[in-house]
């Protein structure tokens, strides 16, 4: 039982300070997600906290996922931006 | 002598009193002990961002709130929004890179930590980064912006290491409006959504300002409009924090385009015009100093306001440097001397001999003017119109003139042979200068002043390298001697049409 974090994950390092298992960190492998959850140290916050901590704070939609690649903050629930405006969105990020 | 306050619906018979001297009006109801602390600092002193500079560096990424006018995947170096940066520093490398700059700019005072999350929710990287600074180069000020949240746990520390200066981004103070601008903050270990988590903001916020003040610490307060939603509330906004003791409200436009990906951007909230948000500034400046000048730096901008040198300062290329950092402490102290001592002879001059002047223009019946000035800085008509990346708004009455605000553009003329934008980007220009009847600039080239002219503004060439407001002073009367500002306006009453 543990999250993962996918390549939505921006780096903002929010999660990191916060998981009572210290089981976040900073990834320095091009191609990886930024940061990475060690499934062998994450209890998903059981018995520490009401609710997974790094998803709590976590302001990228879709950045963590549960054991069946479920995201916890799906999208459009932290952002509040409509389906139908998500592809404008991916249009939007910036390439250098 | 006190120079009189400027007043905001009308402008008194005072004697000219633009730009530079203006500052000391927009900043005349704070004591004395307070004003002499910030007449020098480069972000609230229209005066001194001409000479001091600043700089912020990126070391808080996480942030405990989320705005909907900010895309929190921030990492794009063509953005030049508040809270966009392109390189997250370790405290190291920023104490590193701020020794850096203040080395090579030697008019460095102010050192930042605004972003691009919140500095206080990121309270270790930011504190160790102001730690070691005080240690390094007790001659640098610090400031620090933050959205409140954090902010009632963290003043015991920030009073620790003696930073005076506290930017608070207070949107609104009705937790209904809050709603519609932050939809979740984290709480107590949890995301608290909609007006429930405004509110508890809201409460963060006013209460970290009431003990900032109560330490007798700098407390500035910015406010995004944002039409529809809290533009008519940042008024009271404006009281509110006034009376807890915020020495300078700084009231910026909304930017929210769908290229961005920001909730305001995709759903088609508009931003305010520049004449809106002017209009706004004077109604809450009847209440308090207002801050007009504000560029909304980046969160990692380098140098002087308005003129970012950020690319001159990256990691690889500090390294290659070698610094004596004795020695650039040193010509800080004696730059910063001369400095002072300029603008301090400058106030003198301007405080003299106009309220003379001003008594006998008493009787005259001419309506204020609307200028704008392209300039590099120093005071002067000192930039080509092509080659302006904003324009600094003055108002001109009979008796003077008061610097208004700043608005950006894309330039003229991007430096390549064929200007090739130029027609579209004219049209945005003078869009932008809404509300202008003259442009002041050093050069202004045949194509932009016949579009200029037939829309109804005057460019005028002729006071390359002056003074600003002596320049605009000479315009105004010119004007005004040929009867083009008599109170019967027909000049704009056309140019409406
Ligand atoms: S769910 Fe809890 S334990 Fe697992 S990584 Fe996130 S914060 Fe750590
Ligand atoms: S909070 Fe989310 S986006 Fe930020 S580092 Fe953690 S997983 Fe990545």
């Amino acid at each position: 039982m543990a999250l993962e974090i996918v390549n939505a994950c921006i780096g903002c390092h929010a999660c990191e300070p916060l998981c009572p298992n210290r089981a976040i960190t900073a990834v320095m492998k091009s191609g990886q997600p930024l940061f990475a959850i060690d499934a062998n140290k994450c209890t998903e916050c059981l018995g520490d906290h009401e609710l997974p901590q790094c998803a709590e704070i976590c302001p990228i939609e879709g950045a963590i996922v549960d054991e069946y690649g479920e995201p916890l903050n799906p999208p459009g629930s932290l952002t509040g931006i409509p389906f139908a405006l998500f592809e404008q969105i991916r249009e939007a990020e910036c390439h250098r | 002598m006190e120079l009189p306050v400027i007043s905001n619906a009308a402008i008194p018979n005072s004697g000219c009193r633009s730009g530079a001297t203006a500052d000391r009006g927009a900043l005349a109801h704070l004591p004395d002990h307070i004003r002499v602390r910030v007449q020098d600092h480069p972000c609230y002193s229209e005066e001194a961002h001409h000479y001091f500079a600043r700089m912020h560096v990126a070391v808080a990424p996480a942030c405990n709130i989320q705005c909907n006018y900010c895309n929190r995947k921030y990492d794009c170096s063509n953005e030049s929004r508040p809270g966009v940066v392109s390189e997250l520093l370790t405290p190291e490398q920023a104490v590193k890179k701020t020794l850096a700059v203040a080395a090579a700019i030697p008019q460095m005072t102010v050192l930042g930590i605004a972003g691009p999350g919140d500095p206080l929710a990121n309270p270790e990287r930011t504190f160790a980064t102001f730690r070691m600074l005080s240690a390094q180069a007790p001659d640098i000020r610090l400031c620090v912006s933050t959205n409140g949240l954090s902010l009632p746990d963290a003043v015991e520390e920030l009073a620790r290491h003696n930073i005076d200066h506290v930017t608070i981004t207070i949107n609104c103070v009705d937790p209904e409006i809050g709603a519609r601008i932050y939809p979740w903050i984290f709480w107590n270990k949890r995301r608290i959504r909609g007006v429930e988590g405004a509110r508890i903001l809201i409460e963060q916020q006013q209460k970290g300002l009431e003990m900032l003040a109560a330490r007798g610490m700098l407390v500035k307060v910015n406010s995004v409009m944002i039409p529809g939603v809290n533009d008519e509330h940042l008024q009271d906004v404006s009281k509110i924090v006034k009376a807890k003791g915020a020495f300078l409200h700084n009231v910026m436009p909304l930017i929210a385009q769908a290229s961005h990906g920001t909730y305001y951007g995709l759903t088609g909230q508009r931003e305010p015009t520049q004449f809106e948000l002017q209009a706004l500034q004077d109604v809450c400046a009847g209440d308090m100093a207002m801050m007009r000048h504000c560029r909304q730096c980046r969160a990692d901008a380098v140098g002087l306001l308005g003129e970012d040198r950020g690319e001159e300062f990256t990691l690889d290329k500090i390294d290659a440097m070698e610094i004596d950092y004795g020695a650039a402490m040193a010509e800080r102290a004696r730059v910063r001397e001369a400095i002072t001592a300029e603008l301090e002879m400058k106030r003198a001059l301007k405080a003299v001999p106009k309220f003379e002047e001003a008594a006998t223009r008493e009787e005259t019946t001419t309506r204020n003017l609307r200028v704008a000035v392209a300039t590099k800085g120093g005071g002067l008509v000192n930039e080509h119109f092509g080659h302006a990346r904003e324009f600094l708004i003055y108002e001109a009455g009979p008796g003077e003139c008061r610097f208004l605000g700043h608005r950006k553009c894309t330039p003229y003329c991007m430096g390549d042979e064929s200007c090739g934008d130029g027609e579209t980007v004219l049209g945005q220009i003078i869009a932008a200068l809404e509300g202008v009847e003259v442009v002041l600039a050093s050069k202004i080239g045949f194509e932009p002043w016949n579009g200029l002219e037939s829309a109804g503004i005057r460019p005028n060439g002729e006071h390359a390298m002056e003074p600003i407001e002596e320049a605009i002073r000479m315009v105004y009367d010119e004007m005004a001697a040929a009867g083009k500002l008599d109170t019967v306006v027909v000049d704009t009453v056309a140019r409406a049409a």
